[in-house]
């Protein structure tokens, strides 16, 4: 990384294990084993400050699971997250956490379950500003509301409003006030446009750009598209199985993919250039997380797995010339055709 | 739609808002689509107010010992031979009318009724909370007390409370203290269901996006139980209070009818049926009969009024 300054948020050798055992009863009774999902394993990248990092994959890939256990929503079972030199695991106790919790806010994929159904929008937008005391009095509480509604492009009159009577795109305006309340500086966006149409995904991805230029902040967004990723990030990280297999600068990877998941992901993007020709089809089904493959995970999908090491011995980290990192034996070996022959369009 | 839904709703504040919207709502609207219901309610209705106005409407004070007499005693109907106009349904063995007995008896009977419901609801409520949002051991150790208690038939329970409190308080039962017993022992009796039913919703709505958006902001987990969970799982808590309501009003009437219940000196609906049905095969039916029929009705229409207060609230039923 040749990053000068110090990147907003450093995540290392993160891991989650959820445990998935049958009750005790049935265990005993019925000699089930336990069992164990490993959810996110050995996951670790860094975000500058200002810029926006994106997670892609497919359902199941564990990258919701990073943004809850970057937010704090899960404590993770291994490896740190280190927020603004704060590492997290070091912060003991609800009353230490609160000053950080300030400085970050997390946008939900669902605008229909993400706002309290019983609250008014005011009610809602004001509760970060409530819990974290940043405004005295209820006429103060009002007026910055007001500023927040007509910050995403809402009416101030709109805080008297109860959530069902607004669109999906405009209860996503309403969430994305509610993160802001806290004037933060870094937002995790778990799939903020995924259940949008189309034409609103992109008024609220471009807000969203227009937000991080004015008012400085730093995105972890996580989505499974591909094209709305290219439109935002600054960096990529690509995961598979709970592993982030390779993250690089956003047009590095669009442009030269490294790791062979990663090009099948990109030769599934629809491209009207490329209507009507056939085109590479993402071969097989995701493996069970809670038996992943030994060796790399993606062996069993991969059209370079050698017979022996992919199947065995888990790809150490490697650096990409020109930033990022990749994880795959192939790539390792140069058994890989050139990535340039992937570069999409003209 | 009514045509009367056309316009949008308006967002006033206050209780003038409160009380537009709540007669603009979907409920309201199915109560009023439902002929069956608008009865139950008015049945409902009826009994509340002559519960609460009993001295002004009843003909005469049936706890009154200066006002009964044993000479009116087992005087039948005034429509047959033998009535009297004063006893429109005829006397008891004690020569208390039976319509004033039970214009009284349906007080006692719902105060114990509500304040048993409101009991248990608030028992239920509280640990069904706890357990649903807690999780893990406290979870386990609080449905696995609520399932062995449902193992047993509810009156078994109430009728055990009810003797240990006697047993405790000994003769000292008597009066106010008595209805206090009675109702703790229905209450306690009754938390379960709304333990289950709030443990259940309580999961559901803590995986929910709005729950883990107050986690990530950091409120205390207390207030994200009170503010943002109890309000949207208490539906089905409204429900389960109105058909448990009769179940309360019938609870109290078995005791009363074996005896343990409210004291003699203050028949419960529930009393005189037991009362009444000593002198059942002597002839004299309508010592039990009025007042059974008058909780049967009342019954009847509480658990009417529940049966669509569960399919108005649930919206696929709309």
């Amino acid at each position: 990384m040749s990053v000068a300054e110090r990147p907003l948020l450093q995540v290392r050798d993160l891991a989650k294990t959820f445990d998935v055992s049958p009750p005790l009863l049935n265990r005993v009774l019925q000699g089930q084993p336990q069992a164990f999902v490993q959810a996110i394993d050995n996951v670790g990248f860094d975000i500058p400050r200002g810029t926006t990092f994106s997670l892609v994959g497919e359902s199941g890939s564990g990258k919701s699971t990073v943004a809850r256990v970057v937010v704090g929503l899960y404590r993770p079972t291994r490896g740190s997250v280190t927020f603004d030199g704060t590492d997290l695991a070091s912060i003991r106790g609800r009353r230490q956490m609160a000053p950080l919790r300030r400085r970050w806010a997390m946008i939900f994929q669902d605008p229909y379950a993400s706002l309290n159904p019983r609250w008014r929008v005011r009610t809602i937008i004001a509760e970060p500003i409530r819990v974290h005391g940043l405004a005295a009095g209820a006429a103060a509480i009002r007026r910055r509301v007001g500023e927040l509604l007509e910050l995403v492009g809402l009416s101030a009159a709109d805080g008297e409003k109860f959530p069902h009577e607004f669109s999906g795109g405009q209860r996503q305006r309403i969430s994305i006030a509610r993160a802001l309340a806290s004037e933060p500086e870094f937002l995790v966006c778990d799939e903020p446009t995924s259940a949008l149409d189309v034409s609103v995904q992109a008024q609220i991805l471009n807000l969203m750009k227009r937000l991080q230029r004015e008012l400085g902040l730093t995105y972890l967004f996580i989505s499974h598209d591909l094209a709305v990723v290219y439109h935002i990030s600054d960096y990529v990280g690509v995961m598979y199985l709970g592993r982030l297999v390779e993250w690089a600068p956003a047009h590095a990877l669009f442009t030269r993919p490294q790791h062979p998941y990663t090009r099948m992901l990109l030769e599934a993007i629809p491209d009207l250039e490329m209507s009507g020709r056939a085109r590479t089809p993402v071969g097989g089904e995701v493996p069970s997380p809670i038996q992943p493959p030994d060796g790399c995970h993606f062996h069993p999908r991969c059209p370079f797995a050698d017979g022996d090491r992919c199947q065995r011995e888990v790809p150490a980290t490697l650096d990409i010339a020109g930033g990022g990192q990749v994880r795959c034996h192939a790539v390792a070996e140069r058994r890989m055709p050139p990535a340039d022959t992937h570069t999409r369009g003209g | 739609m009514a045509a009367d839904r056309t316009t949008a709703p308006i967002h006033r504040p206050g209780l003038a808002g409160a009380i537009h919207r709540g007669l603009d709502s979907d409920v309201f609207h199915s109560f009023k689509q439902s002929k069956v219901t608008m009865l139950a309610g008015a049945v409902t209705a009826l009994y509340f107010l002559a519960a609460l106005l009993a001295p002004w409407i009843a003909p005469h004070d049936p706890y009154d010992l200066a006002n009964i007499s044993l000479m009116d005693s087992f005087l039948p109907p005034m429509w047959m031979d033998g009535g009297d106009a004063r006893f429109p349904l005829g006397t008891d063995d004690q020569g208390r009318g039976i319509l004033s007995t039970i214009i009284y008896g349906a007080r006692a009977s719902l105060l114990v009724g509500f304040a048993a419901v409101l009991l248990a609801a608030a028992i239920g409520v509280t640990l069904g909370l706890i357990a649903g949002y807690l999780g893990g051991t406290v979870d386990a150790v609080i449905m696995r007390v609520a399932e062995v208690q449902l193992s047993f038939p509810a009156i078994l329970i109430a009728l055990l409370i009810d003797g240990v409190a006697r047993g405790v308080l000994g003769g000292d039962a008597e009066g106010n203290l008595a209805f206090a017993v009675i109702i703790v022992s229905i209450g306690l009796s009754f938390w379960v269901q709304y333990a289950r039913t709030v443990r259940g919703s309580c999961l559901v709505e803590k995986h929910k996006e709005y729950v883990q958006a107050a986690r990530v902001i950091g409120v205390h987990p207390g207030l994200i139980v009170v503010r943002h969970v109890l309000p949207n799982v208490l539906g089905p808590v409204l429900v389960i209070a109105t058909i448990s309501l009769a179940l309360a009003i019938i609870t109290e009437a078995t005791l009363s009818f074996l005896g343990v219940g409210v004291p003699p000196t203050q028949p419960s609906l529930g009393t005189m049926i037991r009362v009444g049905n000593d002198f059942l095969f002597s002839g004299e039916w309508w010592i039990t009969l009025f007042p059974g029929a008058a909780l049967a009705v009342l019954v009847l229409a509480v658990n009417l009024l529940g049966d669509w207060l569960r399919d108005a609230l649930n919206p696929k039923l709309r």
